[in-house]
């Protein structure tokens, strides 16, 4: 069984890749993920955010508000000559040897929401050895002011700047908060994105009832998200060039296929890993195969986008009908 | 001679360096001002940085000096190189061992940053008090007058005690030489090499204890031989001062710098001569030179080895011509008759008269003088008027100068007006705040200029003593001749004041000259500053003809992500202004230092700097200063008309900053002072302060239980008690039915006190049920509320306090409606120690005797000139006293003997008095058990009848029963110290008092680590916590006191953490104190040493709990009396990961910024040390039975 496919140009053995997840960085969940099938992995992201406080919370602890505090203490901490690890170098280390131990590529990832200065940190991964990048781009308007004209441009800019550092391919991870989400799609595209990958999943706050406050609980992804990146995966293929990578709610081999139909080159799990183990993805390549087989499928580039919008009959399914028909069904 | 390198650095550092370069193991304990030698030995040995023969010196901190010095003798029996640094108290627990080293002939050098001694009150500053204690030691003694010479001398002393076979103390003055930041010439290792003769060091490895050579040494000698042992080192001493003038000669061939045994600067044909060591000799010096000018026929002599001192080399010093000498001690021996150096000079003249070697035509005249005790200024003003003493027919004998004696009359006058500064010298003044960045940038200014031109350079940083809200006055001066100035400055033409509310504090400008600069940082426009200025601040700049220069910082600070710092733009003011370097130029070089300073800590921090800069000089403005004051605005008195007489005539000069100005006649003779002096400082320091609003509020107390200052405040009353309540006085109905219907409840800050630490607002769990965001207590400004929120607090504080007898104390919002009696310290905004504090004497005040380990708690407990603790309306409240750091816990249990001793000599006169008095009052009294407060109240009430009773009587016993008839009313023993006693230096007190089953109370403050001094490891550092003395993050678990002290058995032990859980904080206080043994509280108090935003603690707090970082358990000997275990774990589980708390904390993180793989492997070794400590208690809590002595669900 062919289960081999291309994405952003990186030869994968099969379309399932780990997700962006802290599991990623632990070289020793990695090997498993790599003998347990996985064709390739995405880092967790370095932070615009983490860089920044990082710096300047050790500038303001160490250096300052506990500096000169009175005649005994002059400071608190020692001084030491350097430091290291202010410029992500424990990100750029673990992914040294992450590629230097494993076979199969390994995407770096950069979580930021403007064109600052962090944008160097693309380079710096390319230099550390990443097959290619993944830009996850995250930003909440909150003031009523803000356009989405001005939204959208934000994450181009971004996306040019980053695009300006490196030669490896980068792929967006996409919100599918666009009014028109294939004209976002088609702006990175033009912009110069390899890959979309639909979608980015925002752990909104949970309120705590006892407490009155916002609550920040990690969730895992259920089934039925798989919904949302199959609809506009089917939806964007075909229409732009970029690789198009699919995540949220896989959890089984046929889940995999779906995405595959819809159009995806990489599918990629994290949340299956934390609940079920990395082996998970040894079950979901042999559901994937006897699918294959049981239906006789020689390969996936064979399925690729077989149920997108493009070859389904009844397109009604992907817009505004469907809703009408899922209402009246309940 | 070797070329040699300019470099900038304190005294402190100047010592470290040698001692590193040519030790093989030092071992270090942290104390004030000599610590930072043990910090740089520490970095350096973390950092691999080797010694002159490429091996890396082995550094080890100890329990106490007393530890530090037994290490070093060993280490130099077992043959190795070794060195410590010390000062005051450390020196004095060091003497044992110095006199073993020095009765053994051994090689080593002890560098002391001099300081005063603890007597009748302790002091961090200098001195030769410590030095002076040590000088019988045997040990050799070598003094440095400047930072220059701390350097050469340590290098001198440790290529002297070589060849001399006799250890050595190297000594400088504390503060004044080991704090001065100075341009100096480095001292190369090939100099150093030079100095250290391989020989040397060959024949003290061979001395060493090797089982391979076996000898003994240490032996116990009898009548027979020991007195002639003693006299065999004789002539090592002899030789010695030869070896050391020829070390001298040495460095002198490879520097250029010559020194003698005893220098002397002046006319050849002096009259009249001045003797001295230590830093005040570079003053006296500087007026040397200009005296010569004046054709004046006055000398200095500078003693450098004191020990052995050499009468030849002294007197052939001197010039012949001599008729009088004045001869300075800085310490004090009473009763003595003359202080040491001034009884060696008299004995070194007079035995050459007697021996007739004396170079003098006549006998001179000898005269003793103190000077400087504690970092007192010791000015060319001050040494004038010595001189001028001198001259007299009849000079006074045994005199003090730089205080007004109006006592004992030993003070000399002299003119406070004199100066010799000279106008080619740049005098800077800079006022800032204590951690506001003002001295990092002066220092970073110094090392620019130092580095950059041809300029000599000096720093010197002076700090209040309180650790929030203090103030800083940096000094600095550039100079194209040495600068000898070993005193601040006395005419300034640079004054910058970083912060605007300091010109209602203090007189700003009092120091500055005629025409001088002055730099404000304002938060009005250039516009508008001129008329928000106080009265009598536009009155000098008027009358000095100041050049005024006006920022707002705070804005440029804010529009360039600075936050609220304003170092780096004040710091690019001065350079714009001073005309020091070429405007463009100093630009460069600030951008240059920034790079220096912050870019190891990445891009970002440097950019916004460099932002800042960029921005300062569009925003700087000279203000047009207008021919005449306008201002309305008047500065009032600093402290309330009511205020006690004491606090009026001495406590407020000191906090005006006029202490100086004090005669002997108005300080207290003991040390003793009145309490509850910090009502009377007012210091505004808070920008913000919470308001209460009544109408969310749950009534809960926590905000007023975690308030670290005293400053919020609950209180129930009467509503006839709100009579002529200011309009804007907020009150509300009490909630629930412990005190009774129809009472009020009030929560009130105090607006002038309040540090605006927000822990109150972080902690209140009551919110708005339409408005999340709004609490019952939220911040708001405080200037435009100050006025109103006074009249509130005053209006407060005059209800009547609740009857505590009615109060359940048991409960959190009950304790709260307690008095609390410390109150207003100066601890650190959002303290996690004080907090404490406070609860025990809300509970216990009134009965309460506190023992305090000098560290934090006897800082912000009882430095001058304000202290916290305080009385009741009954004029009840704790007696505070420190003792030293190393003895607390015995000088407590002293204090309970002698209670217990004195109620038993009370019971046994009311015994014997028995018929007299009546049974009815005798057997109530005697039979009191005391266990609660109606109980005590009760006990009191019977004491007061006795008294009165007895006060009538004339017979003896009547006498001694008044006298000690207060000790029939239970009093409760406190012993109060931080980790680095109760952990380190005072173990083994603190274990032989937990032992003798004592009722004491120990409440051991733990921030895992010395915050006093600075952030120094203690047993109780965590692993993987980066402190000083452990740069590379502690590799090892901490103490488990609580465990060690159960295994007794009979001692009550609790660990607890307020912000985790405050009714299990309450409740183990009660039973502490109930319990009629020896009781320990271990509580969690976070740090600014733990590197995060304090106003987060009680959040920090839960996460230590929640990841077995800190289990909360108690442990209570009575439990098995009633078939209970004694062991009662208060936590559950650990829930989270100990990374999770470790990280929100730059302590743990900064090793994640140095040396992640060793951070990952004591990431690993941390959480595997908490989750086998948690099984072990878990498996304690369930041994045996089932039951435990839980009486609730500790929630």
């Amino acid at each position: 069984m062919k289960l081999e496919t291309v994405y952003m140009g990186l030869k994968l053995k099969n379309p399932i890749l780990a997700a962006s997840c802290p599991m990623t960085k632990d070289l020793a969940r990695v090997k498993e993920m790599e003998e347990a099938g996985v064709a390739g992995i995405v880092l967790p992201s370095l932070f615009e955010e983490e860089i920044s406080y990082d710096q300047h919370a050790m500038d303001q602890f160490l250096s300052y508000s506990t500096h000169d505090v009175g005649p005994e203490a002059t400071s608190f901490f020692p001084e030491p000559e350097n430091f290291k690890n202010f410029e992500g170098e424990e990100y750029l280390e673990s992914l040294r040897k992450i590629k230097s131990s494993v076979r199969i590529p390994v995407i770096g990832s950069l979580n930021g929401s403007t064109a600052g200065g962090w944008v160097k940190y693309a380079k710096l991964i390319q230099e550390a050895g990443a097959d290619a990048l993944e830009l996850n781009i995250f930003y909440i308007p909150t003031e009523l002011s803000i356009t989405g004209t001005e939204v959208e441009n934000r994450y181009i800019e971004i996306l040019k700047s980053v695009k300006a550092q490196v030669s490896i391919p980068v792929a967006v991870k996409m919100a599918p908060f666009f009014s028109s989400l294939p004209s976002m799609a088609k702006r990175f595209d033009d912009a110069g994105a390899n890959g979309l990958v639909l979608f980015n999943r925002f752990l909104e706050p949970d309120f705590d009832l006892d407490h009155l406050e916002a609550a920040m609980k990690p969730s895992f992804s259920t089934r039925s998200d798989i919904r949302l990146p199959l609809h506009w995966t089917a939806i964007l293929y075909g229409k732009v060039k970029a690789s198009l990578g699919a995540t949220r709610g896989i959890k089984s081999g046929l889940d995999v296929l779906k995405m595959v139909m819809a159009g995806a080159d990489a599918t990629m799990i994290s949340s299956l890993f934390y609940q079920e183990g990395v082996s998970s993805a040894t079950r979901i390549i042999k559901e994937m195969t006897h699918w294959m087989e049981e239906h006789e499928y020689s390969s996936i580039e064979q399925m690729r986008g077989s149920m997108s919008y493009n070859h389904v009959t009844d397109k009604s399914a992907f817009v505004r009908a469907n809703y009408m028909k899922m209402l009246r069904s309940i | 001679m070797t070329t040699s390198t300019k470099i900038l650095v304190d005294g402190n550092e100047a010592a470290a360096h040698i001692a590193y370069r040519v030790s093989e193991v030092i071992a270090i304990y942290p104390i004030t001002p000599s610590s930072n030698m043990g910090e740089w030995a520490d970095a350096w040995s973390a950092e691999d940085t080797p010694n002159i023969w490429g091996t890396i010196p082995k550094v080890v901190e100890m329990q106490s000096e007393g530890g530090a010095a037994g290490t070093v003798h060993g280490a130099l029996q077992a043959g190795s190189l070794s060195t410590t640094f010390t000062a005051s108290q450390g020196l004095l627990l060091m003497i044992p061992n110095m006199y073993k080293i020095a009765g053994e002939l051994t090689p080593t050098v002890f560098h002391i940053a001099a300081r005063s001694l603890a007597a009748q009150a302790l002091s961090i500053f200098g001195d030769h008090s410590d030095v002076m204690s040590a000088r019988q030691t045997g040990f050799a003694m070598l003094s440095s007058n400047s930072v220059q010479e701390t350097m050469d001398m340590a290098l001198i002393a440790h290529s002297a005690t070589l060849k001399a076979q006799l250890p050595f103390m190297h000594f400088f003055d504390g503060f004044r030489t080991s704090h001065e930041v100075a341009k100096i010439e480095e001292v190369s290792d090939a100099t150093i090499r030079a100095m250290i003769s391989d020989d040397d060091v060959m024949s003290f490895r061979k001395r060493a204890l090797t089982p391979d050579r076996p000898v003994i040494r240490g032996t116990a000698q009898n009548p027979d031989v020991y007195f002639q042992g003693r006299e065999t080192s004789n002539p090592f001493y002899a030789r010695t001062p030869q070896i050391v003038e020829d070390c001298m000669k040495n460095f002198a061939k490879l520097t250029g710098r010559k020194y003698d045994l005893f220098n002397y600067v002046g006319a050849p044909d002096a009259e009249r001569v001045i003797i001295m060591m230590g830093s005040g000799a570079e003053a006296a010096h500087e007026l040397v030179d200009v005296l010569l000018e004046r054709g004046e026929k006055v000398g200095l002599l500078k003693v450098r080895l004191y020990r052995p001192f050499s009468i030849e080399h002294f007197v052939h010093a001197l010039p012949k011509t001599i008729k009088s000498l004045a001869v300075l001690d800085r310490t004090k021996e009473p009763g003595a008759i003359g202080d040491p150096l001034y009884l060696d000079v008299v004995t070194a003249i007079a035995e050459t008269f007697q021996n007739g070697t004396a170079p003098f035509k006549t006998l001179p005249k000898i005269f003793g003088g103190r000077y400087g005790l504690s970092s007192k200024e010791f000015t060319p003003g001050m040494i004038k008027a010595i001189y001028d003493e001198l001259k007299k027919d009849r000079p006074k004998n045994h005199f003090t100068i730089g205080i007004n004696d109006d006592v004992s009359h030993s003070s000399l006058e002299w003119d406070k007006n004199f100066s010799i500064e000279k106008d080619t010298t740049f005098r800077g003044i800079f006022w800032g705040l204590g951690a506001d960045g003002t001295v990092s940038a002066n220092k970073n200014s110094i090392k620019i200029i130092g580095e950059e031109t041809e300029n000599f350079a000096q720093g010197y940083f002076v700090y209040d003593s309180k650790k929030s809200g203090s103030v800083t006055t940096s000094y600095l001066r550039f100079g194209k001749s040495p600068i000898r100035s070993s005193y601040l400055i006395s005419t300034a033409n640079f004054v910058a004041c970083h912060q605007f509310q300091f010109l209602e504090q203090f007189d700003v400008l009092e120091k500055a000259g005629t025409g001088a600069t002055f730099l404000l940082n304002s938060p009005y426009s250039h516009e508008q500053v001129w008329d928000h200025l106080p009265r009598s601040v536009q009155e000098t700049i008027i009358a000095k003809k100041l050049k005024f220069h006006a920022i707002d910082a705070v804005k440029v600070a804010r529009e360039t992500g600075m936050g609220g710092r304003v170092n780096t733009i004040m710091q690019t003011c001065f350079f714009a202004i001073s005309g020091i370097l070429p405007a463009d130029e100093s630009i460069a070089k600030i951008k240059s230092a920034i790079k220096k300073t912050f870019g190891k800590k990445g891009d970002e921090i440097v950019n916004q700097n460099y932002k800042a800069v960029d921005m300062t000089v569009q925003n700087l403005f000279k203000i047009t200063v207008p021919q005449k004051a306008t201002s309305k605005f008047v500065l009032s008195n600093t402290v309330a008309d009511h205020a006690p007489t004491f606090v009026k005539e001495v406590t407020c000069a000191i906090m005006a900053g006029k202490g100086d100005d004090l005669p002997v006649s108005k300080i207290p003779n003991d040390g003793t002072y009145p309490v509850g002096t910090t009502q009377w400082e007012k210091r505004n320091i808070a920008q913000d302060i919470p308001v209460w609003e009544a109408d969310i509020c749950i009534q809960c107390g926590k905000c007023a239980f975690i308030c670290p200052h005293g400053v919020i405040r609950s209180k129930v009353y009467e509503e006839k008690d709100l009579a002529g309540a200011p309009a804007t006085y907020k009150s509300t109905k009490t909630k629930g039915s412990d005190f009774g219907p129809g009472t009020l409840y009030t929560i009130q800050v105090a607006p002038e006190d309040c540090t605006g630490c927000e822990l109150c607002v972080e902690i209140c769990p009551a919110k708005s049920k339409t408005d999340s965001s709004k609490k019952a207590i939220n911040m708001a400004l405080q200037r435009p509320i100050r006025e109103t929120e006074k009249a509130n607090w005053n209006f407060f504080l005059n209800i009547p306090e609740f009857d505590r007898s009615k109060i359940k104390s048991h409960t959190v919002k009950g304790s709260q409606v307690l008095q609390p009696l410390f109150e207003f310290s100066g601890a650190c905004a959002g303290c996690g120690e004080t907090p404490y504090i406070k609860l025990a004497t809300q509970l216990f005040g009134d009965r309460m005797l506190v023992a305090n380990a000098t560290g934090c708690s006897s800082i912000y407990g009882g430095n001058l000139p304000t202290t916290p603790y305080t009385n009741n309306s009954t004029g009840k409240g704790p007696a505070w006293s420190n003792s030293l750091f190393e003895d607390n816990a015995e000088f407590g249990l002293g204090y309970r003997l002698a209670i217990d001793k004195k109620k038993v000599q009370a019971e046994e006169l009311l015994k014997k008095m028995a018929s007299q008095l009546g049974e009815q009052l005798v057997t109530p009294i005697l039979e009191s058990k005391q266990n609660d407060e109606a109980e005590i109240f009760s006990q009191r009430a019977r004491v007061e009848v006795l008294k009165e009773k007895i006060s009538k009587m004339t017979t003896s016993d009547a006498k001694h029963l008044t006298s000690m008839a207060d000790y029939l009313v239970k009093k409760s023993v406190w012993i109060v110290g931080g980790d680095g006693w109760a952990y380190d230096i005072g173990y083994g007190g603190l274990d032989h008092v937990l032992a003798s089953g004592a009722d004491v109370n120990i409440l051991v403050l733990d921030t895992e680590v010395y915050s006093n001094t600075g952030g120094q490891m203690s047993k109780s550092t965590p692993i993987g916590a980066v402190a000083k003395f452990a740069a590379a993050g502690r590799p090892t678990g901490k103490k488990d006191l609580g465990l060690l002290a159960m295994s007794y058995g009979h001692v009550y032990v609790a660990k607890v953490a307020m912000g985790a859980n405050d009714t299990h904080t309450l409740k183990a206080f009660l039973e502490a104190e109930r319990y009629p043994g020896p009781s320990l509280i271990i509580a969690y108090s976070p740090c600014i040493a733990h590197g995060y935003n304090m106003r987060y603690m009680a959040t920090q707090q839960k996460m230590a709990v929640d990841s077995g970082h800190w289990h909360l358990y108690r442990y209570n000997p009575d439990s098995p009396q009633k078939g209970l275990n004694p062991f009662v774990m208060d936590s559950k589980a650990p829930k989270t990961l100990l990374k999770d708390y470790m990280d929100q904390e730059a302590r743990f993180k900064m090793l994640k910024k140095i040396d992640p793989a060793r951070a990952e492997h004591l990431y690993v070794k941390a959480q595997q040390f908490v989750t086998e400590k948690y099984k072990f208690y878990d498996a304690l809590a369930k041994l045996g039975q089932d039951k435990t002595g839980s009486t609730d669900d500790n929630e």
